[in-house]
């Protein structure tokens, strides 16, 4: 393992070239109350999906009447090839994602639906903002939710695992409570997402160098055929799972932190979203690995973690002219880890009918974002729901911290 | 107050380094009066110079590398007798400051440079290859190890540190042109790499906005110029040192001075000429480590090595008078009307486009000739053009453009080069270090290539991944752009799926790409 700091200075040939989509942030400290010895020693890891996750692709309420129009031809399906993981007799999981499935039954993993943030506009990047910064609305960027809880904590003994300061620190963990970084070495290059905006830009205003971009993107292809071993999926998906395995080995050390956050990007499918299988389906396996690393390298942490998988908003219900979705408001979150009180769908699903919908168009929200994090904080540290209310997630007294996520 | 963003796109971009972030508010002033814009930092006294502590005369790094490979001879001769008496060896220390007189070094001059130190941060396969070559079975003593590195990664860091504060950047941009004009290569050794940055800060700088008869003058006369091309290797057939050592003429510089510096191909010179030329140059050369000719590393006139008598160069002879023969010789050639334009084209290409408006070229060549190279004038009148203001924005950022408009946007104050250095690395533009004397190529082709194209997306991806979650990717289009941003570029930016993503795309938009 190698800090990212000094790998980005050693940018010296395309080979290493690399890029930090994908980089684990953790506080600096161990909170004062982990004893292993006793039992408490609680980890939590939160994962933000940057780009806004198609929540009704990924746990489709199958049993919703309007569920398959909306969704049309990426919809998934209770039978027949790839079909959906069925978590109870409404949602059905999508089939890039067995090893949650086989959380979910282990009762070790959980889907909250019909979930936002407070933000209802559309851009993303005030989205991440607000739900990263936990504040009520856009614009605030100095600290995040996370840092805040740290500060609240008691503060123990100094994370001693040869970690760097991350320059990538995602803003929910972001603040005045200190924070140390990892990223892995064989990070990929400029992902595909960003590479297929860029062309579309330059066809649109420079040809030329459209012309250019797109040959340079083949040979980068036959570059990858010859030098490295292919890999299963996109560069973004292993760079997930390699992410995931080295922050889990971090973790599952006694001296390593307890408390780290990772952001994912590539979540943002307007066009070719595809259905069981397709870009959105390698992106959640990728999710899927990720989870399935924390798991086996958390060892027998595991049962003391919590990862909590969320993203800025949703998607809109009906599919676009694409064969994707666009920007929406009501979206899911994930619970994972052996302290999660699992198999459940959590929902007051507010239904598909065009009336139901927000704005006629999105997933209607109806449990709030932060009710889900203050109900995970407060199980997990013992943090009180004043402080939860005004300092971690400033004014959201009304969003209550949700009940009996936590064993 | 008048407001043209697409004046100030040619401003911040085509003569400079792009816009700075934060409140340096370039945009708008060089929306209100672009050409004031540009112009005002030519008016600022000895506006090109660089002069910083810890940044060393040609001389004094002439010596410290000369030092510094005595040193290492000296290690390798204890380790040779110690191996030879099976005797333990020697400290190095204790050798250096008690030299064995029979194991000094030769005189420099004359010689390749006996060691290369391994450049850790230079990717450049042939650098590589040719330290390969060179067994070293030792590693030299760690003090002086990096004393090369050291000075290059000095000399860079202070350029890049100019290019990123400038205002506008046009006197940069002015340097790094005649730089790249009269480049040498930090490739070809020790003493290229260490003088690298102090050839420019000596020989370029004063004369960005000076004449160039006066810096072709101090080029050719510089030593790293001068080892570059391999002229202290150049011997008059008669003259003393010719007969002794039975050796003659390298054509090299000669031939690159008329090629490359002045005339250029097809200008009217003959091969007779640079043959003649380089008989003229003979002599011209520094002096080595024993200071044998001069204070070690500062240029002298070998009149042992110079060819004695009269030369005919293009239809001219010039009488044998020492240095002032060459002289004599550089200072026709600068003002010749094939140099003239020779160096408006090619002044006209870099700034506006690859195939430059025939009628700007025309007014270039005449003001440089009407001006005896007046290398000022030259400047003004490129951004009085109407041409310069009117021609679309189709040349392409080169990758030390492309790097230092980044930092510049973001905000950076650049306090380790090695990003930048293996950027340039990674895009084909290593800095000083150009494959041939001919320089980095000048043309939209060269920098658009569909290799350095991905590799510009992967850096602006990482560049986006490390600084992207601190800033507002619409906010810098504004700083960038204004209400110059295509509705293309704009959407991408606003629609990107995180900032991260939307700044990578920023940055390669073809409004920060093209100039």
């Amino acid at each position: 393992m190698q800090c990212r700091e000094s790998l980005l200075l050693q940018a010296t040939s395309r080979r290493s070239l690399l890029l930090g989509s994908a980089a684990f942030a953790a506080w600096a400290y161990v909170p004062k109350f982990a004893r292993a010895a006793d039992g408490r020693d609680p980890r939590i890891v939160v994962v933000i999906l940057r780009g806004a996750l198609d929540g009704l692709a990924t746990v489709a309420p199958i049993g919703d009447p309007d569920y398959a129009g909306l969704h049309g031809s990426i919809a998934l399906r209770p039978d027949g090839p790839n079909a959906a993981v069925m978590l109870d007799s409404f949602f059905g999981l999508h089939p890039a994602m067995p090893e949650f499935a086989r959380m979910y039954r282990a009762k070790q993993a959980a889907v909250i639906h019909a979930v936002a943030t407070s933000y209802r506009e559309r851009s993303h990047f005030d989205g991440q903002d607000v739900l990263e910064s936990g504040f009520a609305g856009p614009g605030r960027v100095q600290s995040g939710w996370l840092n805040r809880a740290l500060e609240a904590l008691p503060r123990g003994e100094r994370v001693t695992r040869a970690l760097a300061v991350g320059p990538t620190t995602p803003l929910v963990l972001r603040g005045a409570a200190p924070t140390v970084g990892w990223a892995p070495v064989a990070l990929p290059q400029a992902d595909d997402d960003t590479a297929m905006r860029l062309l579309e830009l330059y066809q649109h205003r420079d040809p030329a160098l459209a012309s250019a971009l797109t040959q340079g993107l083949q040979l980068e292809k036959v570059a990858k055929g010859d030098e490295m071993k292919p890999k299963a999926g996109t560069n973004g998906i292993s760079a997930m799972r390699l992410v995931a395995r080295g922050a889990a080995k971090l973790m599952a050390a006694d001296d390593g932190p307890r408390i780290g956050a990772l952001a994912f990007d590539g979540w943002d499918t307007h066009a070719k979203e595809g259905g069981p299988v397709g870009r959105l389906a390698q992106l959640l396996g990728g999710l899927d690995g990720a989870l399935a690393e924390f798991e086996s390298g958390l060892g027998e942490r595991w049962r003391d973690t919590v990862i909590v998988v969320a993203t800025e908003f949703g998607r809109t219900a009906r599919i676009n002219g694409t064969e994707g979705t666009d920007h929406g408001t009501g979206t899911i979150a994930l619970l994972a880890g052996g302290a999660v009180k699992g198999g459940r769908v959590i929902s007051d699903w507010p239904g598909l009918k065009p009336a139901n919908l927000y704005q006629g168009r999105d997933l209607a929200p109806t449990t709030d974002l932060r009710a889900v994090m203050k109900g995970v904080l407060r199980d997990r540290f013992g943090l009180a729901d004043r402080v939860l209310a005004e300092s971690v997630f400033p004014d959201s007294r009304a969003a209550k911290p949700m009940q009996g996520l936590i064993s | 107050m008048a407001r043209d963003s697409q004046a100030a796109l040619v401003a911040l971009n085509r003569f400079g380094f792009g816009a700075r972030g934060g409140a340096s508010g370039d945009f708008v002033n060089a929306a209100s009066d672009p050409r004031g814009f540009v112009k005002s930092e030519l008016n600022r006294a000895n506006a090109a110079l660089l002069e910083m502590p810890g940044l060393s005369s040609t001389p004094s790094l002439g010596k410290a590398l000369f030092d510094y490979q005595f040193e290492i001879q000296q290690a390798r001769d204890a380790v040779a007798k110690s191996a030879a008496t099976e005797a333990p060896s020697t400290e190095p220390k204790a050798q250096r400051r008690n030299p064995s007189l029979s194991s000094i070094a030769k005189d420099m001059t004359a010689t390749e440079p006996m060691a290369q130190p391994a450049d850790g941060n230079n990717a450049n396969p042939a650098m590589a290859r040719s330290e390969a070559m060179q067994p070293n079975p030792l590693k030299p003593p760690p003090q002086s190890a990096n004393v090369i590195q050291k000075t290059f990664r000095g000399e860079a860091l202070a350029r890049i540190q100019r290019a990123t504060f400038a205002e506008c950047g046009f006197v940069e941009r002015l340097v790094v042109f005649w730089s790249n004009h009269f480049c040498i290569s930090a490739n070809k050794g020790g003493l290229a790499r260490i003088w690298a940055g102090a050839f420019e800060r000596e020989a370029i700088r004063p004369h960005v906005l000076g004449r160039f008869a006066d810096m072709l003058k101090a080029v050719e006369q510089h030593p790293a110029m001068l080892f570059f091309l391999d002229n202290q290797q150049s011997l008059g057939p008669d003259s003393r040192a010719g007969i002794n050592r039975n050796r003659g003429l390298n054509e090299n510089l000669a031939r690159e001075i008329m090629e490359l510096h002045t005339l250029g191909v097809g200008g009217g010179y003959t091969q007779d000429d640079v043959t003649s030329l380089a008989r003229v140059l003979t002599g011209w050369t520094f002096a080595g480590r024993q200071g044998q000719l001069g204070p070690p590393g500062t240029f002298v006139f070998n009149a042992n090595a110079h060819q004695p008598g009269a030369q005919r160069v293009m239809g001219k002879v010039y009488e044998p008078n020492g240095v002032a023969q060459g002289e004599a010789v550089l200072a026709d050639i600068a003002r010749h009307p094939s140099t003239a334009k020779f160096i408006a084209t090619k002044f006209a290409r870099h700034f506006v486009a690859d195939h430059p408006p025939p009628a700007l070229v025309a007014r270039l060549q005449d003001v440089f000739g009407r001006t005896d190279g007046d290398l000022k004038a030259l400047a003004i009148a490129l951004v009085d053009s109407s041409e310069a203001w009117g021609a679309p924005l189709t040349k392409m950022r080169s990758p030390y453009e492309f790097l230092i408009a980044s930092g510049r946007l973001l905000g950076r104050n650049p306090e380790d080069p090695s990003r930048y250095l293996g950027g340039l690395n990674a895009l084909g533009q290593p800095l000083w270090s150009p494959a041939g004397p001919n320089g980095f190529p000048d043309t939209s082709a060269a920098w658009a290539a569909p290799e350095g194209m991905k590799l510009r997306l992967d850096i602006s991806a990482q560049i986006a991944s490390r600084l992207g979650d601190g800033v507002d990717p619409r906010e810098l289009l504004e700083l960038v752009a204004a209400d110059a941003a295509s509705l293309d570029t704009r959407r991408s930016v606003e629609r990107a799926e995180s900032r991260q993503q939307a700044l990578a795309l920023l940055l390669m938009s073809p409004e920060f790409q093209r100039r």
